[in-house]
C-alpha cells in the first residue's frame, strides 16, 4: 500500500522533521551556554579582583602585603598580617570548640538517642543554621560578651603565665568571643555532614562489634568513628571555610582594632571584617588594599574548601579501603548536605 | 557431657568488666552533655530575641521609616518599614534571576552534561561558588557594576550580589532532586515519541518540582539573612524606595548599622528588626519542610 511505503524524501517514517527538531537543539545549546556563562562569569570576576588589588600588591609586594604587621590607613601602610592572624585564630578557635560538640551531637543523634528524639534533635540543630549572621553578632555583642566577660577575665588571670593567650585586660569584643560565636555558627554544617556520614556506616560493622561483646561506646569508637573519619574531617574543613569567610558577626565581635592582639582576650581584626568596616570610605590605595584582602580571603577559602571536598568525596565513597553497598545514597546525601546546609 | 554450668557463672565469664562499663557510661554521658551544650545557644538566642524583640514590636514599628534620630527616646528613632520592603524587593529580584538560571544549569547537568568533562568543570566551579565568602560577592559586584560603570549603589546591584550567593545553592539542590527522577520515566516518554524538550518540561520538571521548591526556598532564606553582600552594593538609606535603581535599605543592613551605632537607644530597633528577620526566615524554612515532605521523590 502506498501509505506504508517509505517516503522518498530521504526521511524515515519515524524521524522528525528538521523543524520539529529545532526546539530540542535550542534547549540543549541554550542550557549549555547558560552553564558556560557561569564559568565565564567566575573567571571574569576573579581576573577583575586580581586587577583591582594589584596596586596594593605592587606597593608592598605579595609577601610584604601578607606578612607585614602594620595596617595603618593614614600612613598608607597596608600589611595584612594582623588580619590574617585574626582570621586564623578565630577560625581555629571555632573548630576547637565547635567540632567536638558537633560530632558528639551527631553521634548522639545517630547511635544513642531514642528513635523518637532523632528528628526533633536534628531540626533543632538545623534551626541554628537559619539564624542570620548579623543576628549572631547582635546577640553576641549585647548578650554573650558582657555576660562572659567576668569569666573570661578570671580565666585570663589564671593563665596569664602563658604568653599570647592569658593575661592582660579582657575587652568586651575580643578574639575568644568571636571564636565562640563562630563555633555556634558552624555547628549545624559540621553536625549535618557528620550525621550523613555516620548514617552510611554499614550496620554489619556495628552489629559485629556488638556481637563480639563491645559496649556501645566501644562500638562507636571502633566501628563508627574510624569509618567516618574522613567525612568528619571534610565536614570540619567546610566549617572552617565558613568560619574564615564569616563577615558580619566577626566585624561586630572582634573589635576592629588594626593590630596584632596581644592576647586571646584582646581586640583584633579579620580579613573579612576589615572589608566590611573600612570599604565604605576607602579610596585609592586603601581600597585596592581591601580588594587585596578580599583576594587573600578568597584564595584561603578556596584552598580550605578544596581540601574539604576531597575528604567528603572520599568519605562518600565509603572510606578509602571499604567500598560497600548503599554508599551511593550516602554520596547523594552528603552532596546535598554540602550544598544545601 | 559439659552441660552449661550455672547462669551466674556464665554471667561472670561474659559480663562486661566494671572498668569498661564505667568508661562506657562516662563516654555516653559526655556525648549527651555535649549534645545538650549544642542546644544551649539556640535556646538563649531564641529567648533573647523574643524577650527584647517583642518589646520593641508595635504597629508603628512596622509602618514608619527609621528617622536617623538616635539621641532621644525610642519613640522617635522610627521603625523598620523601609528595611522590610527593601529586603522583600531585593530578595524577590534576586530569586527571579537566580531560580531560572540555577534550574536551567541543573537541568543541563543532569539531562545533557552528565559525565562529560565540561559538566565536571561546571560542577567544580559551582562548588567554588558555594565556598566564596559572601562579602567577596559584594566585592565582585562592586567592581563590575559600580567601578565598572562609574555609578553608585542601587537596589538591583544588591540583588545581583544575592543572585550569585543563591545560584550554587539552587543548582546543587535542584541537581540532587533531578537525579532522583527515575530514568524509567524518561525512557517511557522517549519511547512514546516525545522529543527531549517535552520530556524535560512535561515529565522531569513536574516530577522534581516539590523537591526543587524546597531547595529554592532554602536558598531564598539564606539570601534574605545576608548583610555583607549588600553593604557596598545596595547601600544603606532611611527612606522607603520602590525603585530598584536607587539606594535601598534592608533588614540585615539596618540591624548592622544599629548594632554598630555608638548610641545605645537604637539597640531596641535592632532586636525588633532581628526578630522580624528571623521570623521571616523561619517561615520560609517551615514552608520548605512542608513541601519537602509532600515530595514524591525520596
Amino acid at each position: 500500500m502506498e501509505a506504508a511505503s517509505i517516503p522518498s524524501g530521504g526521511r524515515g517514517l519515524l524521524s522528525r522533521s528538521p523543524l520539529a527538531r529545532l526546539p530540542d537543539r535550542a534547549l540543549k545549546y541554550g542550557l549549555t551556554a547558560l552553564s558556560a556563562l557561569i564559568l565565564v562569569l567566575i573567571v571574569y570576576f576573579f581576573v577583575r579582583l586580581v586587577g583591582e588589588s594589584s596596586p596594593a600588591f605592587s606597593h608592598a609586594g605579595l609577601f610584604g602585603f601578607t606578612f607585614n604587621k602594620d595596617w595603618n590607613v593614614n600612613a598608607e601602610r597596608f600589611g595584612a598580617l594582623p588580619l590574617v592572624v585574626g582570621t586564623l585564630i578565630t577560625s581555629a578557635l571555632a573548630l576547637l570548640i565547635g567540632v567536638p560538640v558537633a560530632v558528639a551531637g551527631a553521634i548522639y543523634a545517630t547511635e544513642l538517642c531514642p528513635l523518637r528524639l532523632r528528628a526533633p534533635l536534628t531540626i533543632l540543630v538545623e534551626l541554628l543554621a537559619a539564624v542570620p549572621s548579623v543576628v549572631y553578632g547582635l546577640w553576641g555583642i549585647f548578650f554573650l560578651a558582657p555576660k562572659l566577660r567576668g569569666a573570661e577575665q578570671w580565666v585570663a588571670d589564671r593563665i596569664s603565665f602563658i604568653p599570647f593567650i592569658g593575661g592582660g585586660l579582657v575587652t568586651i569584643p575580643n578574639y575568644f568571643i568571636t571564636g565562640l560565636v563562630l563555633a555556634i555558627m558552624i555547628l549545624p554544617i559540621v553536625s549535618a555532614i557528620s550525621r550523613e556520614v555516620m548514617a552510611t556506616v554499614p550496620s554489619d560493622h556495628k552489629e559485629a562489634a556488638l556481637g563480639l561483646g563491645a559496649t556501645r561506646w566501644e562500638m562507636i569508637r571502633m566501628a563508627v568513628l574510624p569509618y567516618c573519619r574522613s567525612g568528619i574531617v571534610g565536614g570540619a574543613m567546610l566549617g572552617l571555610g565558613r568560619a574564615i569567610g564569616e563577615t558580619i558577626a566577626v566585624t561586630i565581635l572582634i573589635g576592629d582594632a588594626p593590630q596584632l592582639g596581644s592576647h586571646l582576650f584582646g581586640q583584633g581584626y579579620s580579613l573579612a571584617a576589615v572589608i566590611a568596616n573600612e570599604f565604605g570610605e576607602a579610596q585609592g590605595l586603601h581600597r585596592s588594599a581591601l580588594f587585596a584582602a578580599g583576594l587573600v580571603l578568597f584564595v584561603l577559602t578556596l584552598l580550605v574548601n578544596g581540601l574539604a571536598r576531597f575528604f567528603v568525596v572520599r568519605a562518600a565513597r565509603g572510606g578509602s579501603t571499604t567500598p560497600t553497598a548503599g554508599v551511593g545514597d550516602g554520596g547523594v546525601l552528603v552532596a546535598d548536605a554540602v550544598s544545601g546546609a | 557431657m559439659s552441660a552449661p554450668s550455672g547462669s551466674s557463672d556464665l554471667l561472670g565469664r561474659f559480663a562486661v568488666s566494671p572498668a569498661r562499663r564505667r568508661r562506657d557510661s562516662l563516654a555516653r554521658g559526655s556525648i549527651l552533655a555535649a549534645t545538650l551544650i549544642a542546644l544551649v545557644p539556640l535556646v538563649l538566642i531564641i529567648y533573647y530575641l523574643l524577650l527584647k524583640g517583642l518589646g520593641s514590636w508595635s504597629s508603628s514599628f512596622f509602618t514608619t521609616d527609621p528617622t536617623g534620630n538616635t539621641f532621644f527616646k525610642s519613640s522617635s528613632i522610627g521603625g523598620i518599614k523601609s528595611a522590610i520592603l527593601g529586603t522583600v524587593e531585593i530578595v524577590a529580584l534576586a530569586s527571579v534571576i537566580a531560580v531560572p538560571i540555577g534550574i536551567g544549569v541543573a537541568v543541563w547537568l543532569v539531562e545533557y552534561g552528565r559525565d562529560s568533562w565540561f559538566a565536571h568543570t561546571v560542577r567544580f566551579f559551582v562548588d567554588v561558588l558555594t565556598g566564596v565568602p559572601s562579602i567577596v560577592f559584594g566585592l565582585f559586584i562592586y567592581i563590575v557594576l559600580i567601578v565598572g560603570t562609574g555609578s553608585t549603589y542601587a537596589g538591583y546591584k544588591g540583588a545581583f550580589a544575592l543572585t550569585l550567593l543563591m545560584l550554587p545553592v539552587v543548582i546543587r539542590s535542584a541537581e540532587v532532586v533531578l537525579l532522583l527522577v527515575p530514568g524509567a520515566l524518561r525512557e517511557s516518554a522517549l519511547a512514546l515519541g516525545a522529543p527531549r524538550w517535552r520530556v524535560i518540561f512535561s515529565i522531569v520538571l513536574p516530577t522534581a518540582l516539590p523537591g526543587m521548591v524546597t531547595g529554592v526556598l532554602l536558598a531564598i532564606a539564606r539570601a534574605a539573612g545576608e548583610t555583607a553582600p549588600l553593604l557596598f552594593t545596595a547601600g544603606a538609606t532611611l527612606k522607603t524606595s520602590f525603585g530598584l535603581g536607587s539606594f535601598m535599605n534592608s533588614l540585615p543592613v539596618q540591624i548592622y548599622s544599629d548594632v554598630t551605632s555608638p548610641t545605645a537607644s537604637v539597640e531596641h530597633r535592632a532586636w525588633g528588626a532581628a526578630l522580624t528577620l528571623v521570623v521571616m526566615i523561619l517561615i520560609l524554612n517551615l514552608i520548605a519542610r512542608v513541601v519537602a515532605r509532600r515530595s514524591r521523590l525520596a
